[in-house]
């Protein structure tokens, strides 16, 4: 039999630490978009309650409950992270694997806000973007979600193959807010 | 220029991409002198406007927003499934 | 020259620079220009056009004369105004437009010829004949006008931009903006406070005046430390607003690192020179201040002949006196705190020239009332000023003449919204229209109150009435400190009359006289007389001169100033740099970069890259001892014949589609029908736009009753996702389906040749069975235990499969893939190879799907079925893309010993001259088939189904091709298909 390796998004990228910011690769975990069908959205969210103890994300939103992250991912879109979705879940929602399809990072530290702010054309004051709080973007030309983990750390997704090109961004980014004064 | 999506709230229109004026599909059926009109007719008003600017890089909502080309304000933004602009499809 | 004890920087830290290569000291945190003027430097600079020595006009960003070039090579950096760059160690500026140097200036002849040199002149002179403008003419004005010059290198510095978001942006920090700031910052809304200067004050920081009972100084600092304790206020200084855009939008230019030396370390190498903001603000304030003018009159533009205000600036923020013996010439009251400080400071004031006859008396100087400069003298330096009033004229000895005009409120971004300013006649000034920029407040000077009490006060009423909005209303009386009060009187006063040259746009070397001839010969709109004499363009866009250029235009055409009008304020208020607009955008910020799951493989392997929109893909596998890019792909496309080839497709774009009505939309966007077909069963499909063109084509699978997943091209990949939303969302909302992309989940490969079946059975944990696997069969299949799908489809005419893997396993499985090919005498092809293979066979890409084409066109109007509606049908039938004229796909190859084919080519009949009227059609794509042995080429050519067999002669002038070929169809292989379904 054959014994493929798995290698995640961000193989090859290393960890920073540059000023008072670091960056790195998010755990790999299942990913799992829920797009609730024609007037499934309460039924969604009552199956998620019972299976994994979090509901449907609301708009500009997530839930968590241990091990599990449900984000808003977009219209009547979910991400499920974290857990494999129960299969009950496919009668409200389509399931799509995503769990390869993102590069995951995490920004974190004091200034990581003012580090997104040169890439993100969107508004992430504490006060109008709270912990917990997701969206969807552009981040330098790429489709991205941001989700606020923590007052200083930063979940940042976009699609796997532009990797490269979003760890280029954040690093230069980073550089140069270390480097001002 | 901003655009206050009903899901994202307002956002730059960097995230959006335009595609036209807002306009109802003809039926199947219908004539060409229609069709012609969907595809090729515009109206240049110097006013209120309606057009259909789509979410990508935010929500994926195809939204219609209806624009003032006058001043530039954006008079009312709501999403494109709530409207009849399928009617004829 | 410096006076002891005079100056807030009394006492800084000096600072050694050189200016012309002469080695001179400052101080720490003072400007080149007061430096300048601190070592009795006053020739800075040569003018636009004729060349004159020019010196330090004003104290402020909108200085037109005192450009000077820092640095050298790549980032040489001309145009700085000497009156904004910051000192630092070891500063290297440099005159420009001047040679061989400031002092001697071989241009100035120019200035002999200035009566040749008249507004208009370019375009009277130049005429003709035409060819002599490109080649003579522009590159000769070139040289002898103009800035300061690029070093042509690229520019190695980093540049920035950010987004920034706030309740309240209150522009410039002087006596307004600061007030404005406190009292919406103590009440708790979020404050952006953004000041051009390095400093806190704005024209606080140039007078002697007292607030709240102590020195205006002490109230800033105070204000300051206040501003900088609350954590919802956050200051920017050296930051400009440079211009206003629609809904609440303000672009920003942040100066990060004019002001520091530039370091050869890592650190200095990553700061940015300058970052542009683009700040989102519910509300703004703006708190800009204003500006002076200057008085036109004769030869009014010498070195030492300086603005009134700048010159108490000099004096009171940096300890300067640019003069010993000055002279003041005013029509207004405001100057005369020139006099009074100068005076104060112990510098000789020879004169106050104020054409009032009731101006204010004095008791320390001289006023001569209902008196003009109507003259001045000095060639390099200002010696003397001649003065005209009752007695006659008179030359009086003077080094400095400190001028006002009156002062221009600072309005320009209140009109960058296409408002028009009104004119008030007791100010004799433009001022802000109310609500001109919705969700903007102008206050203090630029909004025509001048008094720091006016400032004082309308900045904090302008913040209550915002708090108001924002909800966070119920304050506590503002407390408003007390400040000066007085009236600000004026008469008017523009040029002065008489002979000779009276400047009005310094930069521009633009006289009254220029303004004069314009409105002779008809340029009598203001927006004309500009681009007739250039007044108000490059750097400072006219902020000294407009106002009084406008009201000479004015007189000379009999109308009133408001009348007259303005001229239109665009973007941006002070210079940015091109490479701050295009921050971040250059080499690899231009575009993300998308890179394949194989990427690292075909790295290692020595693939050449080839982008495919954003995409890198292998374009061939390169092995020993191949010399050339043709060697690796005919190698490549005989092994994919001959045995097995291995290709990464990841990059088209997977569609999942899920849903009771998936099948709807499916037999809605494409022209054929997907309900019917059956599940675990590939189907190619056509779209079409609305128009009835093609607009891309792909396959799509049944993977469940309510499951397909489309494939699209790697081009259209975007669109489609885009077309299919708009459809479910706009035109079918009731359909009950979602979809997602799926594209960069899936690691896939197409594995194609004879051998293909053999590799998998090698390596699927389950053998595929060979009845289950027709062609276009797909499936689930397991490898190694890991889950994919299996597609048999083919792009190469071979049988071939597409294995799809999560992609985290694409590197390996990749690997894994070549390994078994190339033990089967296969291995990796790329690009090159894949065109080849699909043009071999006919298959169309967006080479052949331009935009322009029918399914007619491409030969497949048998695809569009006659059973139900879809997107495109409608207009598909309109006669002209019906018709029978129209060019068709068809194949080609060339007759006779093997000739270059091009794409782009176009075709002719043999006998035909070849004129763009005799076009028959032109050619998408060519290849050389190593299988043939000659080239073949895909093309449209009219009526081409029924050419069949005709010769067409290809001719490309562009690479000087010219080629006979005969006209086949367009499949050069196994036209019949057995190969791939075999």
């Amino acid at each position: 039999m054959v014994d493929l390796l798995a290698k995640t998004a961000c193989d090859g990228l290393a960890s920073l630490n540059i000023g008072t910011v670091s960056l790195r690769e998010g755990r790999a975990v299942p990913m799992t978009t829920l797009a609730p069908f024609r007037g499934q959205q309460v039924a969604l969210d009552a199956a998620l309650q019972a299976a994994h103890g979090l509901g449907f994300p609301p708009i500009g939103g997530s839930c968590q409950r241990e091990e599990a992250r449900a984000l808003w991912f977009g219209r009547d879109l979910g991400l499920l992270m974290g857990v494999e979705p129960e299969a009950t879940l496919a009668q409200y929602a389509a399931l799509t694997d995503q769990s390869q399809g993102w590069a995951v990072m995490q920004l974190a530290g004091l200034g990581a806000e003012e580090v997104l702010a040169r890439l993100c054309p969107v508004d992430l004051r504490l006060s109008a973007f709270g912990v917990g709080a997701a969206l969807r973007t552009e981040a330098k030309h790429m489709q991205a979600s941001i989700c606020r983990l923590e007052e200083d750390c930063f979940q940042i997704m976009v699609f796997r193959s532009m990797a490269r090109t979003m760890y280029h961004d954040l690093k230069t980014a980073m550089e140069a807010r270390a480097a001002r004064g | 220029m901003r655009i206050h999506c009903p899901l994202c709230g307002a956002r730059d229109r960097r995230e959006f991409s335009y595609k036209g004026a807002a306009l109802v599909r003809p039926l199947a059926a219908a004539e060409p002198e229609a069709w012609h009109a969907y595809v090729n007719l515009r109206e240049n008003p110097a006013g209120p406007l309606a057009e259909l600017w789509y979410h990508e890089m935010g929500c994926g909502s195809w939204l219609q927003v209806t624009r003032d080309t006058v001043n530039h304000s954006v008079l009312e933004v709501v999403l494109a499934r709530d409207t009849a602009l399928g009617a004829g499809a | 020259m410096r006076i002891a004890g005079k100056g807030q920087g009394a006492g800084a830290k000096p600072v050694n620079f050189t200016f012309n290569g002469r080695h001179l000291m400052g101080r720490a945190g003072e400007t080149l220009a007061a430096a300048l003027l601190a070592n009795d430097i006053h020739l800075v600079a040569r003018s636009f056009k004729y060349h004159r020595p020019r010196g330090i006009l004003t104290a402020g960003s909108e200085e037109p004369n005192a450009l000077v070039t820092l640095g050298a090579g790549p980032v040489q950096d001309p145009n700085q105004r000497a009156t904004t760059q910051e000192l630092y160690e070891g500063l290297e500026a440099r005159s420009q437009n001047c040679w061989p140097s400031v002092e001697h200036d071989v241009m100035a002849v120019n200035n002999l010829a200035a009566p040749f040199l008249g507004a208009g002149f370019y375009y009277k002179t130049f005429m003709w004949p035409a060819a002599f403008w490109e080649k003579l003419y522009e590159p000769m004005i070139r040289r002898a006008a103009g800035l300061g010059a690029l070093s042509g290198l690229a520019d190695t510095d980093r540049y920035e931009k950010a987004y920034g978001f706030c309740d309240l942006l209150v522009v410039g920090a002087g006596p307004a903006g600061v007030m404005a700031a406190l009292t919406a910052g103590r009440a708790g809304a979020d404050v952006l406070l953004l000041e051009e200067d390095i400093r806190l004050g704005g024209r606080l920081l140039a007078e002697e005046e007292e607030i709240d009972g102590k020195p205006a100084q002490i109230w800033l600092q105070e204000a300051e430390v206040e501003l900088q304790q609350l954590d919802n206020v956050r200051i920017m200084r050296r930051t400009a607003v440079t211009g206003v855009y629609d809904h609440g939008t303000y672009g920003a230019l942040e100066r990060v690192g004019h002001h520091l030396p530039r370091q050869h370390s890592l650190k200095g190498s990553q700061r940015p020179r300058e970052c542009f903001w683009r700040i989102v603000a519910k509300h703004c304030i703006l708190a800009a201040g204003a500006i002076e003018r200057p008085v036109a009159f004769r030869n009014n533009d010498r070195p030492g002949i300086m603005m009134a205000g700048a010159v108490r600036a000099y004096l009171n923020r940096w300890g300067v006196t640019p003069g010993e013996r000055v002279t003041l010439f005013a029509n207004n009251d405001d100057a005369h705190r020139t006099a009074r400080d100068l005076v104060a400071a112990g510098v000789h004031l020879a004169a106050v020239i104020d054409s009032r006859h009731d101006a204010p008396d004095s008791d320390l100087y001289p006023v001569m009332k209902g008196a003009q400069v109507c003259n001045t003298s000095g060639s390099k330096r200002l010696e003397s000023i001649t003065v005209r009033s009752v007695r006659g004229e008179e030359r009086i000895q003077s080094d400095c003449l400190a001028m006002s005009g009156g002062w221009n409120p600072s309005l320009h971004l209140t009109c960058h919204l296409n408002a028009r300013p009104s004119w008030r006649r007791e100010l004799l000034a433009f001022v802000p229209q109310t609500g001109a920029v919705p969700g903007m407040r102008a206050v203090g000077a630029c909004n025509g109150s001048f008094s720091t009490h006016a400032a004082l006060s309308e900045g904090a009423a302008a913040a209550v009435a915002v708090l108001a909005e924002l909800g966070l209303g119920a304050i506590a009386a503002v407390h408003l400190p007390e400040a000066e009060d007085q009236p600000y009187r004026i008469a008017p006063l523009w040029a002065v009359p008489g002979k000779g040259r009276a400047w009005l746009d310094f930069q521009n070397d633009v006289t009254v006289k220029d303004v004069t001839q314009a409105a002779d010969e008809n340029f009598r709109s203001v927006e004309h007389m500009k681009r007739y004499t250039t007044q108000g363009m490059a750097t400072d866009q006219g902020k000294n001169s407009n106002v009084a250029a406008l009201a000479v235009l004015a007189d000379v055409t009999g109308r009133s100033i408001p009348e007259t009008g303005t001229t239109t304020f665009r973007p941006p208020f002070v210079p940015v740099a091109i490479g701050a607009m295009g921050a971040g955008a250059a080499d690899q910020g231009f575009k993300p970069q998308r890179f394949v799951p194989s990427h690292v493989v075909a790295e290692e392997r020595g693939a050449s890259q080839v982008e495919v929109g954003l995409w890198y893909r292998a374009a061939y596998f390169p092995k020993p001892g191949e010399t050339n890019w043709r060697q690796a792909c005919d190698r490549e496309i005989m092994s994919v014949r001959q045995s097995v080839g291995v290709c990464d497709v990841s990059t088209l774009g997977k569609i999942d589609i899920q849903g009771p009505d998936a099948a709807k939309l499916l037999d809605f966007v494409y022209t054929n029908t997907f309900s019917t077909l059956r599940q675990g069963r590939v189907r190619y499909g056509l779209m079409l736009r609305e128009d009835g063109f093609v607009m891309d084509d792909g396959t799509c699978a049944r993977l469940g009753d309510t499951h397909y997943v489309m494939t699209t091209t790697t081009a259209a990949a975007g669109e489609v996702m885009a077309h299919l939303e708009f459809i479910t969302q706009v035109l079918h909302p009731e359909w009950d389906l979602r979809l997602t992309s799926v594209t960069e989940h899936w690691a896939q490969f197409a594995i194609a040749g004879p051998k293909s079946r053999a590799l998998l059975n090698d390596l699927l944990d389950q053998p595929l069975t060979p009845g289950d696997w027709p062609f276009m069969a797909c499936g689930a299949v397991t490898l190694g235990g890991i889950k994919g799908r299996l597609f048999r489809i083919s792009f190469s005419g071979e049988e071939a499969y597409e294995l799809a893997l999560p992609a985290c396993y694409g590197d390996s499985l990749f690997r894994t893939l070549l390994e078994r090919a190339e033990a089967l005498g296969g291995g990796a092809y790329g690009m090159e190879a894949l065109n080849v293979l699909r043009i071999e066979k006919g298959f169309v890409t967006h080479a052949e799907i331009n935009g322009t084409v029918t399914a007619q066109d491409l030969g497949m109007q048998g695809m569009m079925s006659q059973k139900k509606d879809f997107i495109g049908k409608a207009m598909a039938q309109r006669p002209g893309l019906m018709a029978p004229d129209r060019m068709q796909l068809v194949g080609l190859k060339p007759i006779g010993a093997v000739q270059e084919l091009s794409a782009g080519a176009h075709l002719f009949d043999p006998e035909a001259p070849v004129e763009r009227i005799q076009d028959q059609g032109y050619v998408t794509s060519v290849g050389f088939s190593p299988l043939l042995g000659h080239m073949i080429a895909l093309g449209f050519l009219k009526q081409g189904a029924a050419r069949i067999g005709d010769e067409i002669r290809l001719v490309d002038h562009m690479r000087g091709i010219d080629a006979l070929c005969q006209v086949v169809e367009p499949v050069f292989f196994d036209p019949e298909g057995e190969r791939m379904r075999g």
